[in-house]
Order: structure tokens, then sequence, then C-alpha cells
């Protein structure tokens, strides 16, 4: 009896041949997975349809002000940043913001002005109208971005404090919050990040006080929720976060010049043919070339493209004595 | 009892181990390469990682024979080789990602960075030093030139001065100086140790004649 049923029990592996059988097995967790990120997939871009509305800033095209260049893409712009309040490496500050508080926020304007004055985010939102500029920016290190930034020249705010003729540079203070800057136990730089610009620069077209990037408000590590965009100068002459803007007399002592006086300096603009002590700046490498990452580097500009906006600013200057 | 299992197994399985190790960060740049996940600045991302792991496998080297000495493990030293080799591999992938992919072999940008900048100059001179170590790594080379192998490999203290300095100077850019300290500790450790056994040692040799009196 027991003999009998053993011998007329078919065993499934004798119908189907095992690597049949696993193969059915993969395709059921594949279905599964893909029903799974289908689901969540809607689940996601839901959820960033909605982050993205709520924050939209709206902008015109500024195109006289913007290059044609092939823009960096979002990701890049906002995952490969300096801002060494919140680490030093590239990817830290994206990793390393959650907590950074951008509302509420002001701005104190302060120094030699007739009417100094604090500013909240919504006054500096409805002070002038918002314009896209499309900028290439342009890192002392030696790479390069091209950003689609929103707001609009820096003069608009300053014209509003009325500077006094005393007035002769402007020093931009950024925020140093221990609570909410883990990068700012490092003894890199002196804290708070300060930067500088001659009166006359600050005051051109092209200085661009920063309030969103890519359509939308400044994500946090691109130095959210205001900050300075100088197009002409490496990147970090345009300071992040900022908190108090004074118009002074005396040239500001910026922090990378106080870290490093022989290697950066107050000015900084864009130069190919004044070198960095430790590497030529005659090329740079754009992030997220079209040539491929193997690609080879660009040659850099003079002003980095902008000489024949800015130029003039700096006429009989000898710009390898004032780097 | 525990020495002798361990001493079994790292006899049984060390080499193979210190094979995969000394391979395991190549085949993880690939794996990155593959994925997409070389961040925005790839070969600054590529130059970097095969410095830092030159420099780690510079530090593996100088480590076994301070760690053969502690242990008492003698096959240790059969695993100098390949760690040595390892460094050297990795140096070479840093200075022709630097020369191919970042400077696309354009001289005349390459040329003056020999002379111009320091950092550039030590790190061109630690991998000219390592190429003889290299090359005379095999044994056949090792039999050939007698007692002037152990000579010519000493360079590889020279090596281990230069390579942090190189990496020093790079950094100190920015002041940015914590991991190269790191680095720079190591070895410092390490070359003590040699300084230690060393006196150690001779000061023995010259007491022993007069204890035996």
């Amino acid at each position: 009896m027991t003999k009998k049923s053993n011998s007329s029990l078919i065993l499934p592996s004798e119908i189907t041949p095992q690597h049949f059988f696993e193969n059915r097995r993969n395709l059921m967790k594949v279905a599964a997975a893909s029903t799974l990120s289908a689901s969540m997939g809607e689940w996601f871009t839901r959820d960033a349809v909605a982050q993205s509305v709520a924050n939209k800033l709206n902008s015109t095209p500024n195109v006289a002000l913007s290059v044609l260049e092939k823009k960096t893409s979002y990701e890049d712009v906002t995952s490969y940043n300096n801002f060494y309040e919140f680490g030093m490496d590239k990817s830290d500050p994206k990793q390393n913001v959650k907590n950074f508080q951008t509302t509420p926020w002001k701005i104190s304007i302060e120094g030699l002005v007739n009417k100094p004055r604090v500013f909240d985010l919504a006054d500096l939102l409805k002070l002038a109208p918002m314009e896209e500029r499309i900028y290439r920016m342009r890192c002392v290190e030696g790479w390069s971005m091209v950003i689609p930034w929103v707001g609009y020249s820096l003069s608009n705010l300053i014209k509003q404090v009325e500077p006094q003729g005393s007035a002769k540079f402007v020093e931009f203070v950024s925020l140093a919050d221990k609570k909410q800057m883990p990068g700012l136990g490092s003894q890199v730089l002196s804290w708070p990040y300060v930067e500088g610009l001659r009166l006359d620069e600050a005051m051109h077209p092209l200085t661009l006080l920063t309030l969103g990037l890519y359509g939308e408000v400044l994500p946090k590590q691109n130095g959210a929720p205001v900050r300075l965009v100088v197009p002409w100068k490496y990147g970090f002459k345009s300071a992040k976060s900022i908190v108090k803007i004074r118009l002074v007399e005396k040239q500001p002592a910026n922090s990378w010049w106080l870290a490093n006086p022989g290697e950066y300096g107050f000015y900084s603009n864009v130069n190919p043919e004044v070198d960095h002590p430790r590497w030529s700046q005659a090329s740079e490498r754009r992030i997220g070339d079209d040539k491929g990452f193997f690609g080879p580097k660009r040659k850099t500009l003079m002003l980095n493209g902008y000489a024949d906006q800015v130029g003039s600013l700096y006429a009989g200057m000898d710009l390898k004595k004032y780097f | 009892m525990l020495e002798w299992t361990l001493k079994n197994i790292s006899k049984q399985y060390g080499y193979q181990a210190i094979l995969v190790f000394c391979l395991f960060p190549f085949i993880r740049l690939l794996w990155l390469g593959f994925d997409n996940a070389l961040t925005a600045n790839p070969i600054e991302f590529i130059t970097r990682y095969t410095g830092t792991w030159a420099l780690v496998f510079l530090c593996c080297t100088l480590a076994v024979s301070p760690l053969r000495k502690v242990t008492n493990f003698n096959h240790f030293i059969s695993y100098r080789r390949p760690l040595g080799l390892a460094c050297f591999a990795y140096a070479l992938l840093h200075f022709l990602t630097w020369l191919v992919l970042d400077h696309q072999l354009e001289f005349s940008e390459i040329i003056p960075d020999f002379y111009k900048r320091t950092y550039i100059t030590i790190g061109l001179l630690a991998f000219i030093l390592l190429i003889p170590l290299a090359i005379t790594s095999t044994n056949s080379m090792q039999k050939l030139l007698g007692r002037n192998w152990k000579k010519l490999h000493q360079l590889i203290y020279l090596i281990a001065l230069l390579a942090p300095l190189h990496y020093w100077i790079h950094k100190a850019a920015k002041n940015n100086l914590f991991t190269v300290k790191i680095y720079l500790g190591i070895i410092g450790v390490l070359l003590a140790y040699r300084v230690f056994y060393w006196a150690k040692r001779n000061l023995a040799s010259r007491n022993s004649p007069k204890t035996l009196n």
C-alpha cells in the first residue's frame, strides 16, 4: 500500500525543471517589487510635487544678464557644496542642514548709512521684482557650474538704506549658530564667516542678492534663505545665509583672507593669469560637463567671462598685486 | 591555545585575505563607477580615493615588521610584498589619474606643475622612488641584489616621509589638516618603533659581553 502510493506519487520537481521553477519564483519577486515600487514611486512624486509647490519662487528670466551655457543639474548644484558651517566635505552640507531653521529670518543693514534697518524675509521678497539669472560659478578650487539663480541686484537693497559718502566697502556677515551648524567646531576659519566687497562692486547690477535657484527658494545647503552671488569672483566671495550687512570705510577682513592672506586675496576675481600658489587657475573642470567627466577641462575666462561688464571696475589696477 | 589557533588560521587564510584586501578598493571604485556614484566631480574623487588608498597601503606595509615582532607570527612577513605592491599600484593609479584624466596629457600644464607646485614635486618624487621598489619586489630580484636589496628597500622610509608631506602641503591650502595628522601619527608610531627597536638591540649587544664577564 505504502509502496504503491509512493510509486504513483509524482514530485513537482519531476514535472517542472528546477531552473524554470526558480525563474518563476524570481518573476513573482520582480512582479511584487515592481508593484511596490510603482506605488512607492507615486508616493514620492506626490511628495515632491507638494514640496515644490510650497517652495516655488516666481521670477522673470533676465536674458540680458544670463549665459547660454548648459545648466548644471539641480542634483549637482544641491549636493556638491562648500558651506563649511555644515562640514568640510562637499557632501556634508546637504546631510547636515536638516535642523537648520531658515524662517523666521532677519537681516540687519547698518554702518555708514542714513536709514539703518532690519529686513525680514517677507520684506526682501517684495523689495524688487524677482529675476532669474543664469550665471557661471567658478570655485577657487578649480571647478565650475552654471546655475539659474533667482533674486535681484543687491543695489536695490543698499539704496533703501542710503549709504553715506564715507562708505567705501560693504561687509557681509553670515549666521554662526553652534546649535544648528555642526561645522562651527572646526578651527579652519574664524566664525562668523565674513566677506566683503568694494561699494562699487556691491552696487554693480551683476551682484545678485539671491533668494532662490531653479525656480524655488534656496535649498538650505546653498545658503538659504538669502545669499550673495558675485559671478566674476571665486565662489567663496559669495557669502551664504547672511544676517548682517555693514557699510564701512575700511576694507573688511574677510574670513579666507584672515585664514591665509597669501593665498586668498580680498578681491579674488576669477583670473586665469594669476595662479593660486598651490595650483594653476588657467583651466577649470565644469561639473556635469557634456563632454563626459573624463573630458578635458575648460579654459578659465578672464573675470569668469564677465570682463565686458565689470572690467572697468579694475581699470589701471595691478591684478597680480590685488589678487 | 588561542594563540595557536590564531596562528594557524592566519597561516591558512591570511595571504588570501590580504590579497582580497588589496583588491577591494579597486573593485569598489569600479563598482562606484558603474553605479554612477563618483560624486559630482568624479576626477577629483578618483584622485583622492587612489591617493588615500596608496597612503593606507603604505601604512600597512610599514606595519608588517613591527606586528611580526610583537606577535611573533613570522609568516606575517609574507604579507609585506602584496601590501607594498598595492601601495605602488594605487600610487600609479593616482599618478595616472592626475596625468591622463585631469591634465589630459597636456604637457604644457604638467611640466610647470612639476617644479612650480611643491606638493606635486614631492608627490612625484615619492612615486618615482616607489618604482625601483616595485620592480625589485620579485624573489629573483631579491636573490640577484643580495645584501643591496635590503639597502634599496630602506627607501620606503624616505617615501613614508614624502607621501604625508605631499598630502599636508595640499591640504594646508585650507588648513584642513585633521586627516593628514592621523596618517602622520600612524606613520610616526611605526617609524618610532623601528628606532626604539634598533636602539634596544644595539644597546643590548653592546652591553651583553659585559654581563657575560
